[in-house]
């Protein structure tokens, strides 16, 4: 059963890769998990850096939307989006084709996975 | 012409043409924003009073069409992390909620397969245009189910162009039956609490008079529950007409 949203992304959430990675894209018999936030609270929004496990290994990932609603203004999506990136923060994938917020530009340095990204909302 | 009696008839004019004014129609339909109406409770009418001061000011300054949930809308807002400083999203409004100038209403589209939904504040001074790209009211008043049916019902295209229509005719109601996805929803729409018309259950009987179980027909005999506003809407399609007029 999937419960409804409740606190955005944290430990165990189960999220959609939405760029064009191998990783996120290959079939695997678990789907990708959160297993740990970034952040002082434990609950991730969008802009935050998340530990995601992934066809057995660990990989860290951008959250990019989430089911819960947040600020007025702000696009709320169907789905908890999440793009892969590496330490240093240049993205795994090549192409982003889901819509990601605007909001992104003003949270942390990430032009680099902004520049892939095809449509904004 | 001889009649029977071998008198001439007299004269009958012909009868005169009936002339509708549709001028005249048009002034009849009026429509008051919902978040004009004050909520029921114990605050004082001053702080509404306020309140709809401020709103006729924003309006006189920026146009707010006249919208019902169903429409699908056009929102371009003032963005400082956008492109061209300018955001444009298309979608079909799904509820609209609040009173007073927090007054908002969410739009609903999806792009690209991904299913997106903003809330818009109807008085955020952000916003720089509101334009109704298609009318068209629903069976009900609050669409979320839409989240729940087929993505295909909640698809519009971004670029399309505004659907023309004669001002004085009413605003057509579309009879739509919405088709639903497989059962896990995000909430049991079959519900009576939710009373939706718009959506073709494929459920068996026995699932639906399951679902009359949870039905309260005293709801709407409950004297204390009643909130006429008629007399409320007199007073402030008033106040507003002529606060716009000046």
């Amino acid at each position: 059963s999937v419960t409804g949203a409740r606190r955005a992304i944290q430990k165990l959430t189960r999220v959609r890769v939405v760029d064009n990675s191998a990783l996120g894209n290959t079939p695997y018999h678990r789907p990708p998990k959160c297993i740990h936030v970034y952040n002082k609270t434990g609950v991730g929004k969008v802009g935050d850096k998340i530990l995601l496990a992934i066809k057995g290994e660990k990989k860290k990932a951008l959250i990019v939307g989430h089911k819960m609603p947040g600020l007025t203004m702000t696009p709320r999506f169907d789905s908890n989006n999440v793009v892969l990136i590496e330490d240093n923060g240049n993205p795994v994938g090549t192409r982003i084709k889901t819509p990601i917020p605007y909001i992104l530009r003003q949270k942390g340095e990430f032009s680099k996975v902004l520049a892939i990204a095809r449509n904004f909302v | 012409r001889v009649s029977s009696d071998g008198k001439p008839e007299k004269f009958q004019p012909p009868p005169k043409p009936v002339i509708i004014d549709k001028q005249k129609q048009r002034e009849e339909r009026r429509f008051l924003s919902p978040e004009f109406i004050p909520p029921r409770g114990r605050t004082d009418p001053l702080k509404f009073y306020i309140e709809r001061k401020d709103m006729i000011q924003r309006r006189k300054v920026f146009n707010i069409p006249e919208f019902y949930v169903g429409h699908i809308l056009a929102v371009t807002t003032a963005d400082p992390y956008a492109n061209e400083k300018a955001n444009r999203f298309v979608g079909i409004c799904i509820q609209r909620g609040g009173k007073g100038l927090g007054a908002t209403f969410v739009l609903r589209n999806v792009i690209e397969d991904q299913g997106v939904e903003i809330c818009y504040e109807l008085y955020n001074p952000r916003i720089q245009a509101i334009e109704v790209l298609k009318l068209e009211k629903r069976l009900d008043d609050n669409l979320m189910y839409l989240r729940d049916a087929l993505p295909e019902y909640s698809t519009f295209d971004v670029n399309m162009k505004p659907v023309s229509r004669l001002d004085h005719e009413e605003v057509p109601v579309n009879k739509l039956q919405v088709r639903m996805k497989p059962k896990p929803w995000s909430k049991r729409w079959e519900r009576p609490k939710y009373n939706i018309k718009g959506i073709k259950f494929d459920l068996p009987e026995k699932k639906m008079k399951e679902a009359q179980k949870w039905s309260q027909p005293w709801l709407e005999f409950d004297m204390l529950r009643e909130y006429d506003t008629s007399k409320i809407e007199n007073k402030i399609w008033k106040e507003v007409s002529e606060g716009l007029k000046n």
